[in-house]
C-alpha cells in the first residue's frame, strides 16, 4: 500500500463534491468500473449509490474504447469495508458491468486528477499566487487584468494542498474532474 | 482482421433479401416463439397496437387479457412460480408502464423471472412530453434486473433473447423491454438466440470445490446443525429440492426454511421444524437460536428472519451458499461464503460427504434432537378454538383437511395475517406450489397469481387464502377468470379488520386502531355473482366443511366468505428487533408488555 489513498481530512473539509459527514470510522476506497457504454448505465450506477445511501466521493466517467463501446468509471467512495464489499458486488453484479477493481486494495496505483484554479486579486497576492502555482507546477490557462487560471494535475491530495494555498490569495473558482486512476505496471483489468 | 470482419459484415448486411425483412412486431413474436413462450398476460393500448395486431395473426402464443397491468405483472410472476418457466406481461406506455411498476418491484424482491414488454411513443418523440410519455427505462431502472430501451429494430431479437437469458439465470428477476411504437413497424432482420454473446453477464454458477470441502469438514463437527433455506432453492429448480431432501434425510439434520423457501423440503419429513422467523415455529427459531453450525442455502437473511442482527445464532458458524455474492455478508457476516447456484452446491456437498467419508456425531446430534423435540412439545401453533365462532387457523386446518395428500394442489396468498396463517397451517411437500409476496408484502398479489397459476396448471386446485382487505386490491381480476373459464377459488378470512395492521396496534401502539377497520365491506356472495361466478358465506364452524367442498368442486370461480374472528392474533410472534429467543406465543400474549415498544 504504497499508493496515495485519500488523505480524507483534507477531503472532508475541503473537497467541492459534498464529502459526507463522517460518524463511524471509514475508509475512502477508489473503484475502477469497466462498464459497456450503453444508455443509462451512469444513471444505474449512481443510482444504485444514492438508492442504497452509499456516498460517493468523486466520480469520473469517459469512453476508453471505442471500438469495444467500454468506458471506464472511477469512482471513490467511502465506507467500512464491510460497505466497500457491499458495493462492489452491487456493482458487479449489474448486467453492462465488465468488472469492478477496488484500487485501494489491489495496491499501487496511478490516481490523478485535474484542476482549474481561478483566482482574482491584484498586485502582491497575485505574484504570491503565479509563485505557489509554479511550485505545485500548475500553468496558467487564462489570465486577465485581475484574475488568473491556473491547470493542475496531480493526486486528488496534491490538489486538495494547491487549494488550500489559494484560499488566502483570493481563490475564486474551482472545477475539479474527479480522478482518473490505474493500476500500477503491467496489471490489466 | 477487424476490418475485413466488418467489411464482410456489411457487404452481407447490403445483400440481405426482402425476404429477410420482418416487421419489429413480428420480430418480437418470433423471438417469444423462439423463447418457448405460450402464454402472456397483457393489456392493449395505442403504444403496442402493431404488436396486438401481430399476436392476432398466429396462434402459438396464447393472451391473457387481464384488467389492470399490475395484475398481468403478478400473473405471469403466479405462472412462472408455478412452472419455473419465464412469465411474460405486455402493457402499454405511459399508465399501462407505471401500473406494471408495483408488479415489476415485487418480482424483483421475490427473485421471479419475469419478462415485461411495455410500448412506448414512436423514438422520434421521446423527450417531447408526447402523449402516454413515460420515462419507463428510468422509471423502472432500480426495480428491475435490467432494462432495455429498443431504438434500433434489428437489434430488437438479440435484445429480447438477452431479456430472457438475464432474466431466468444467476438470480432471476424482471426485465423490462422499452418498444417504441414506430420500431415495431419498421422492418429489420432477426438474430437466433443462439448467436447472442454474453460479453459482461455471466453468473458464477459453479461451487468452489476447496469450499464445499471445507463446508463438509466443518458440518461433520457439528454438534447442533441447521439448515435455513430459501427461495433460492425454489429458483435453481426442481433438481436442488431433490438434492436437499436426501441429503437431509440422509443426514437427519434439522431444516427450517423462509416464507418464500416453503415447498423445498417436504413438510411431511420429521427433519422439518417449519418456517423460521417474526412468524415462524418456535422450534425452528430457536434452533437457529442455539445452532452451533448454521448452512444457510438461497435465502438471504431479510429482517423479518434475523429480528435483531446482533443477536442473531450468536454462536454459530455461518456458512452462506448463494448464487448472488451482494447477498453474501449483506446482512449478517458470514464465515464461510460460497457464491454458487443451489444445485450445483448441493451436489458437490452431497458428493464431498460421501468421498470425505464425512458422519455426524451420534450422541451429539441425540442430545440436539432431543432438545428440538422439548421445543416442539411446547406446541406453537396451538390456539383455542370455539364451538361458535370460527377461528382463521381452524378454517385452514379444515381447509388442508379437504386438501389432504392431493398432488395438484396451488396456493396463493394476498399478505397480512392470513399470509402467515397459511404458511403456518398448510404443508407444502413440493416446490412451486406456493405462491406469495413475501419481499415487497403486495396485498393484491394473490388473485392474478392465482390466475397465473390456474392458466398454467388448468386441471390443478388453485386457491388463493385472502384477507378482505387485500382481496379488494385486485378484485377486478374476477373478470379475467370469468372470461377465461378459470375455477380459482378465494377463500377469505373475512375478519373485518386489516389484521396484520389492527394487531400491530393493539399489542404496538396502545390498541389505537387508527384507519384498520375494514369500512363498508362488499357482499362478497354478490359480488361473486356479479362476476358470473359462484359465491359462499359462512360464520359458523359447522358450515365450514360442507362450504369447503362445494367450493373444492365448484367448476366456476368460487369466492368463499369465511366470517372469522376478528381479533385473532398470529402468533408466534417476534416483535421487529427482538431475538429469536426474545418471541412470543398465543399462550403468553396477554402478558406480553404492551408498553415494550
Ligand atoms: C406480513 C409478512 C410477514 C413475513 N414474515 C416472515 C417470517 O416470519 N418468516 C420468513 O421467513 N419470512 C417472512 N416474510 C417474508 C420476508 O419478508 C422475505 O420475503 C423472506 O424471508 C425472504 O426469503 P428468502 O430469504 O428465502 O429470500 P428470497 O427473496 O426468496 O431470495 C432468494 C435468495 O436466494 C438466492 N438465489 C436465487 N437463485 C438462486 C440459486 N439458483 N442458487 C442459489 N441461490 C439463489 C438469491 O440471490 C437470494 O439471496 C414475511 C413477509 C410478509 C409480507
Ligand atoms: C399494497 C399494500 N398496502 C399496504 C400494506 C400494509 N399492510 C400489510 S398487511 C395489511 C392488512 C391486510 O388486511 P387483510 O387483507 O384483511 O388481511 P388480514 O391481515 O386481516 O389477514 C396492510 C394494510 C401492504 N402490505 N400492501
Amino acid at each position: 500500500m504504497n499508493s496515495t489513498p485519500v488523505n480524507r481530512n483534507v477531503m472532508a473539509k475541503k473537497s467541492v463534491y459534498g464529502a459526507a459527514p463522517e460518524t463511524t470510522p471509514e475508509a475512502a476506497h477508489t473503484l475502477s468500473i469497466l462498464v459497456d457504454n450503453t444508455p443509462g448505465v451512469l444513471a444505474k450506477i449512481v443510482g444504485l449509490f444514492s438508492g442504497r445511501g452509499y456516498n460517493i466521493e468523486s466520480l469520473t466517467v469517459a469512453e476508453t474504447d471505442h471500438d469495444q463501446n467500454l468506458s471506464r468509471i472511477t469512482i471513490i467512495a467511502k465506507g467500512t469495508q464491510r460497505i466497500i464489499d457491499q458495493i462492489i458486488s452491487q456493482l458487479d453484479k449489474q448486467v453492462p458491468v465488465h468488472n469492478v477493481i477496488d484500487l485501494t486494495i489491489l495496491g499501487p496505483h496511478v490516481a490523478r486528477e485535474l484542476a482549474l484554479i481561478k483566482v482574482s486579486g491584484q498586485g502582491e497576492k497575485r505574484v504570491e499566487a503565479m509563485r505557489t502555482a509554479e511550485i505545485f507546477r500548475a500553468k496558467v490557462v487564462d489570465t486577465t487584468i485581475d484574475s488568473l487560471t491556473f491547470e493542475a494535475t496531480g493526486t486528488p491530495e496534491k490538489i486538495d494542498a494547491l487549494v488550500e494555498m489559494m484560499q488566502p490569495l483570493g481563490l475564486s473558482q474551482i472545477s475539479r474532474t474527479g480522478i482518473a486512476a490505474l493500476p500500477r505496471g503491467n496489471d490489466k483489468i | 482482421m477487424k476490418d475485413m470482419k466488418a467489411v464482410v459484415e456489411k457487404a452481407e448486411k447490403d445483400t440481405i433479401s426482402e425476404a429477410d425483412l420482418m416487421t419489429g412486431a413480428d420480430i418480437m413474436i418470433k423471438a417469444l416463439k423462439e423463447q418457448g413462450v405460450d402464454t402472456i398476460f397483457g393489456y392493449p393500448g395505442g403504444a403496442v397496437l402493431p404488436l396486438y395486431d401481430a399476436l392476432f395473426q398466429q396462434n402459438d402464443i396464447k393472451h391473457i387479457l387481464v384488467r389492470h397491468e399490475q395484475a398481468a405483472l403478478h400473473a405471469a410472476e403466479g405462472y412462472a412460480r408455478s412452472t419455473g418457466k419465464v412469465g411474460v406481461a405486455l402493457v402499454t406506455s405511459g399508465p399501462g408502464a407505471t401500473n406494471a411498476v408495483t408488479g415489476l418491484t415485487d418480482a424483483m424482491m421475490d427473485s421471479i423471472p419475469v419478462v415485461c414488454i411495455c410500448g412506448q411513443v414512436p423514438s422520434f418523440l421521446i423527450g417531447t412530453d408526447a402523449f402516454q410519455e413515460a420515462d419507463t427505462t428510468g422509471i423502472t431502472r432500480h426495480c428491475t434486473k435490467h432494462n432495455y430501451l429498443v431504438k434500433d429494430v434489428s437489434r430488437l431479437a438479440e435484445m429480447t433473447h438477452r431479456a430472457f437469458h438475464i432474466a431466468r439465470t444467476g438470480r432471476p428477476g424482471p426485465v423490462v423491454i422499452d418498444l417504441p411504437k414506430d420500431v415495431q413497424f419498421a422492418s429489420g432482420t432477426y438474430t437466433t438466440a443462439q448467436d447472442v454473446e454474453y460479453r459482461s453477464y455471466r453468473p458464477h454458477l459453479e461451487a468452489d470445490d476447496h469450499a464445499i470441502a471445507k463446508l463438509v469438514e466443518i458440518l461433520a463437527q457439528a454438534k447442533k446443525p441447521v439448515f435455513y433455506t430459501g427461495g433460492g432453492i425454489i429458483n435453481a429448480g426442481d433438481r436442488a429440492s431433490e438434492l436437499l431432501t436426501k441429503f437431509i434425510s440422509d443426514t437427519n439434520i434439522p431444516i427450517t426454511s423462509t416464507l418464500m423457501g416453503l415447498g423445498a423440503f417436504p413438510a411431511n419429513k420429521s427433519q422439518w421444524l417449519g418456517m423460521l422467523g417474526m412468524h415462524g415455529t418456535y422450534e425452528a427459531n430457536l434452533a437457529m437460536h442455539d445452532c452451533d453450525v448454521l448452512v444457510c442455502i438461497g435465502a438471504r437473511f431479510d429482517d423479518r428472519v434475523t429480528g435483531n442482527v446482533s443477536g442473531f445464532s450468536p454462536n454459530s458458524f455461518k456458512i452462506h451458499i448463494d448464487v448472488d455474492p451482494s447477498s453474501i455478508n449483506k446482512n449478517i457476516e458470514v464465515d464461510l461464503g460460497i457464491v454458487a447456484d443451489a444445485t450445483s452446491a448441493l451436489e458437490k456437498i452431497s458428493a464431498a460427504w460421501t468421498k470425505q467419508k464425512a458422519k455426524l456425531n451420534d450422541p451429539a446430534m441425540q442430545l440436539w434432537w432431543q432438545q428440538i423435540d422439548k421445543w416442539r412439545q411446547v406446541n406453537c401453533l396451538e390456539y383455542t378454538n370455539s364451538d361458535s365462532v370460527i377461528k382463521p387457523q381452524y378454517a385452514l386446518e379444515r381447509l388442508q383437511a379437504h386438501l389432504g395428500a392431493r398432488d395438484d394442489v396451488y396456493i396463493t396468498t394476498e399478505v397480512g395475517q392470513h399470509q402467515m396463517w397459511a404458511a403456518q397451517f398448510i404443508p407444502f411437500n413440493r416446490p412451486n406450489r406456493w405462491m406469495t409476496s413475501g419481499g415487497l408484502g403486495t396485498m393484491g398479489y394473490g388473485l392474478p397469481a392465482a390466475i397465473g397459476a390456474q392458466i398454467a396448471h388448468p386441471d390443478a386446485l388453485v386457491i388463493d387464502i385472502a384477507g378482505e382487505a387485500s382481496i379488494q386490491m385486485n378484485i377486478q381480476e374476477l373478470s379475467t377468470a370469468a372470461q377465461y373459464r378459470l375455477p380459482v377459488k378465494v377463500f377469505i378470512l373475512n375478519n373485518q379488520w386489516m389484521g396484520m395492521v389492527r394487531q400491530w396496534q393493539e399489542l404496538l401502539h396502545g390498541e389505537r386502531y387508527s384507519q384498520s377497520y375494514s369500512e363498508a365491506l362488499p357482499d362478497f356472495v354478490k359480488l361473486a355473482d356479479a362476476y358470473g361466478g359462484l359465491g359462499i358465506v359462512v360464520d359458523h364452524p359447522d358450515q365450514l366443511d360442507d362450504a369447503i367442498t362445494q367450493m373444492i368442486e365448484s367448476d366456476k370461480f368460487t369466492i368463499l366468505d369465511v366470517r372469522v374472528d376478528p381479533k385473532e392474533n398470529c402468533f408466534p410472534m417476534i416483535p421487529s428487533g427482538k431475538n429469536h429467543n426474545e418471541m412470543i406465543l398465543s399462550a403468553d400474549a396477554k402478558q406480553f408488555d404492551k408498553k415494550l415498544v
